[in-house]
């Protein structure tokens, strides 16, 4: 399955970056292969308002079924829940770290958006 | 005529101004608070409310059955307000700032008119003063849109005075935005100044008549005072500091009122806008 992990830089030994919308990098991960689609998230960095909807959005468009992240806001939180994307929040490490405890089951998916918006 | 009582930042006394103002043209006045996130001119004429009307802004509503997720309304909102979520198009109604664009695009019919509270608009009468309060919804952060309905009770055949938001940004550019004069409140002191240069760069952007009050005006320094000379602002009226003013003030009590004589002083500054205009 396809997950994606927010990044500060474009590869598996990089550290997950604990802001969603505002990441650096998404990364989305193939937990068999390997494989990582680099999503550049610059446009949202500087997005106004609503960077983690767009987040959100182009995940989803991009197949993956998880988030991992350090937190999520509520109305990302609500665009995955429609997309039936399952979010895992308070990650640190790694990308590759956080990938190898998301397929032992080290994680439990968040039932709640962790942060309040800012509006 | 309208004329916008605006300061660069809050607790200048631009309330005190509006209101003395107001109270003491009495009938002849309109007082339209547009401070929308603090209405507080009421704390001061003690209006009795007549209406009350709610206010709202027109957002989409998705027919999730009609809808094909063809993204044209997605790739038309500027504001970011519609987003396709796997199987569905989701609204963000607070992000909307109903520009009717994506209703214009749907080649499916498929949105719906919504509306969201933007907040209330009461009206009432103190002293044969008629008084319009703008109240925005708590929670709601657009205020722009409910200022101009507030505009909206305008009378033309009356002085009307709006109080405006304090500081520079859009919702004082709302409330300041073709009025005939710009009554700019501030204090003789080194921050009081600092945002009154911010407020007049915004009153020449908009090209606006506009004079000076400056409150406490025996406290602080001479820097207003050269900064207005230099400018070319005319100072309309000085307003010292008094124990008994500042009182008044955390009473809800206007100085026009508990001294009379400052009836007929408010009324001066009135004649002096006018010639201004003349
Ligand atoms: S009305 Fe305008 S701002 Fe609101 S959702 Fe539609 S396109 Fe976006
Ligand atoms: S334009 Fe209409 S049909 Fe296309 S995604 Fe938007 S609501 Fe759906």
């Amino acid at each position: 399955m396809k997950i994606a992990v927010t990044s500060r830089g474009k590869d598996l030994q990089a550290q997950v970056d604990p802001r969603f919308g505002r990441a650096a990098y998404i990364l989305v991960v193939d937990t068999e292969t390997l494989a990582v689609d680099v999503l550049d998230n610059s446009e949202n960095v500087n997005a106004f308002k609503g960077a983690g909807i767009q987040a959100a959005s182009l995940i989803s468009d991009k197949g993956a079924e998880a988030l991992l992240t350090g937190h999520c806001g509520p109305n990302a939180f609500k665009t995955l829940e429609a997309a039936g994307v399952k979010v895992v929040n308070d990650v640190q490490g790694t990308i590759e770290g956080a990938v190898t405890n998301f397929k032992n089951g080290r994680y439990s998916y968040a039932e709640n958006a962790d942060v309040d918006g800012h509006w | 005529m309208l004329i916008s009582v605006a300061s660069g930042k809050g607790g200048t006394g631009k309330t005190t101004v509006a209101t003395n103002l107001a109270y003491s043209l009495g009938s002849r006045a309109v007082i339209l608070d547009c401070d929308v996130e603090e209405p507080n001119a009421h704390l001061f004429l003690h209006p009795d409310m007549d209406t009350t009307e709610q206010v709202w802004a027109q957002v989409p509503e998705v027919n999730q059955d009609a809808c094909t997720l063809c993204r044209k309304c997605v790739d038309i909102c500027r504001f970011r307000a519609l987003v396709v979520a796997g199987k569905s198009l989701l609204v963000f109604p607070e992000l909307c700032h109903s520009c009717g664009g994506c209703f214009e695009v749907c080649p499916e019919n498929a949105l719906n008119e919504g509306r969201r509270e933007l907040g209330q608009i009461e009206t009432g009468h103190s002293h044969g003063l008629e008084c319009v309060t703008g109240c925005l919804r708590v929670g709601e952060a657009m205020s722009p849109p409910l200022i101009r309905k507030v505009r909206a009770h305008v009378r033309p055949d009356k002085i009307n005075i709006i109080d405006a938001p304090p500081g520079t940004s859009c919702p004082v550019i709302a409330a300041m935005k073709g009025t005939d004069f710009v009554l700019m409140v501030t204090e003789p002191t080194p921050f009081g100044l600092h945002d009154l240069i911010l407020a007049v760069e915004a009153v020449k952007v908009l090209g606006l008549p506009h004079g000076l009050v400056i409150n406490r005006s025996d406290m602080g320094d001479e820097k207003v005072r050269d900064y207005a000379q230099k400018e070319n602002i005319p100072i309309l009226m000085e307003i010292p500091y008094d124990r008994a003013i500042a009182e008044s003030y955390s009473k809800g009590k206007l100085i026009a009122e508990m001294w009379p004589e400052w009836t007929d002083i408010f009324q001066e500054l009135f004649q002096k806008i006018q010639s201004c205009l003349a």
